[in-house]
């Protein structure tokens, strides 16, 4: 009786619809606006429809890595390897880039403004025990950040000014903003943002990404379809199609264009015609 | 400010995630109803063995933090989970499994405690009358019938405002299974907090209308 009603109820929803491709990807392809620039043209050339789930890169690997997407588009290098490593994903395409920026108070208790290097503002942070957040999400800008307090010899764990708040982008620039803190942000994220963002001043990495003297904070995003011989439920097909799509020239100008209008510069740099390193 | 709100309101988003909200959270409580308050009228009617570690289990389901329940859900429809195989995961079905096992508990429990609490006189008078067993349940159901549509709207309010479960079982894709709840996380993670605002505007007087349809329906029941 219980089955029959949940099975009835439920029968309703599903009722004749498009091919269903399932993307998960970070929350800054979606919070920046590009994905709903860019999807509907793929939504109608192959009349299918893009579930889009937004979450840190350590999420959607992981929900791919279950078999639950057909299609991830993320931004941590060296997670991105060990899926393919893992039989995940039979290859990694380069997509586009940006770059990462480090924001702060307007008034920069830890004098960073004026540093060229990632590394040492975050040393100068540390020194100043100004408060920093941190996304503690298992994301792409985490995995970033980690690199940067490695390679400035430092581990903010467990100190007071360093707070690790489990939380997205957006979420951890809103709590720098209130609580006057610095952060790394994905520039794009940063310039959708920074209107709403009042307390905080881009203070490392430059007023475009021509001007980012620090190649560490280099951002490449990556696209990978499931494997089907891991998990035989994903449309593979279609994720294929995506990961051509998404390549191909015309895509890969409309992410260039994007966002030009609106912030005066691109958020995202195209770079799939550039081999695998 | 309210002139911002104002124009929030007019985004066509809106209307399909306060009607989807309405769907998923509905029919989640039509089969919680369906099966929980026959269950609870027959835990308040019958004494059995085992009675008491139902009645725990039922009240330990009431507190159940709704993450909980999303996170057993998703590991169940995932395609590497047992029900992989409907492909519910991300879906408003996988949703509505997700609340319902999170209203199913309030609707069979406070059902159980209004049904126990009506007066025994009622049910020696019924049986005197020669009533069959079917027959007395329903009587005395109808007696507790104010305390059982306060389970179901308690229920509704538990399902509705719930944000944890949805979350991680729909995954909060846009124009598919995006709720009040996961909309709000959205817009507050964006930094729109004019259009967060409006969606907790939205969910609260959708609150306030379910409680005045129970007032006034508890009112008329009363009063017969």
């Amino acid at each position: 009786m219980a089955h029959l009603a949940l099975f009835l109820a439920v029968a309703a929803f599903v009722h004749a619809a498009p091919p269903v491709l399932r993307l998960a990807t970070t929350t800054s392809t979606e919070d920046s606006g590009l994905l709903a620039a860019i999807l509907p043209a793929f939504e109608k050339a192959c009349a299918c429809r893009v579930d889009v789930i937004a979450v840190g890169t350590g999420q959607a690997l992981e929900i791919a890595r279950r078999g639950d997407a057909d299609v991830v588009l993320v931004h941590s290098r060296i997670a991105e390897d060990q899926f393919v490593r893992e039989h995940h994903a039979r290859e990694r395409r380069d997509v586009m880039y940006n770059d990462f920026v480090i924001v702060g108070p307007a008034d920069d208790p830890a004098r960073v403004a004026s540093t060229a290097l990632a590394s040492d503002a975050f040393a100068g942070i540390a020194r100043a025990t100004a408060t920093f957040v941190s996304r503690g999400d298992k994301s792409g800008t985490e995995s970033a950040e980690k690199a940067v307090w490695a390679a400035a010899k430092i581990s903010p764990a467990g100190a007071a000014w360093y707070r690790s708040l489990g939380q997205g982008m957006g979420e951890t620039l809103v709590t720098a903003n209130e609580q006057r803190a610095y952060t790394l942000a994905d520039r794009g994220t940063w310039l959708s943002m920074r209107q709403r963002l009042p307390e905080l001043r881009l203070l490392v990495g430059g007023a475009t990404l021509a001007d980012n003297r620090d190649p560490t904070l280099h951002n490449q995003y990556g696209v990978m379809a499931v494997n089907p011989d891991q998990h035989p439920g994903v449309n593979f097909a279609l994720a294929g199609r995506f990961v051509d799509w998404l390549v191909s020239p015309a895509t890969q100008r409309a992410i260039g264009e994007f966002g030009r209008q609106k912030f005066g510069q691109s958020l995202f740099y195209p770079n799939a015609a550039r081999r695998e390193r | 400010m309210s002139a911002d709100l104002l124009t929030e309101f007019a985004r066509p988003e809106l209307v399909a995630i306060v009607g989807l909200t309405l769907r998923v959270t509905g029919t989640a409580l039509f089969i919680a109803c369906l099966v929980g308050v026959p269950l609870g009228a027959m835990l308040g009617l019958v004494r059995f063995r085992g009675q008491r570690l139902v009645t725990l289990t039922l009240y330990t389901g009431m507190g159940l933090p709704p993450v909980v329940v999303g996170l057993f859900v998703y590991m169940l429809l995932s395609r590497s989970g047992p029900f992989g195989a409907l492909q519910w995961l991300f879906t408003p079905a996988g949703m509505i499994v997700a609340q319902t096992i999170i209203a199913f508990p309030l609707v069979a429990a406070l059902t159980m405690s209004a049904v126990a609490g009506v007066d025994r006189a009622v049910h020696a008078q019924v049986f005197a009358l020669g009533a069959s067993r079917v027959q007395n349940a329903w009587t005395v159901v109808r007696e507790a019938r104010v305390g059982v549509t306060a389970a179901i709207v308690a229920a509704f309010g538990a399902a509705i405002s719930e944000v944890g479960a949805v979350m991680l079982v729909g995954g909060n894709v846009q124009g598919q299974t995006r709720v009040l709840t996961t909309a709000i996380v959205l817009f507050t993670r964006q930094g729109d907090f004019a259009m967060a605002m409006a969606l907790g505007i939205v969910l609260i007087v959708i609150a306030f209308a379910a409680n005045l349809l129970l007032l006034r329906l508890q009112g008329r029941l009363g009063e017969r």
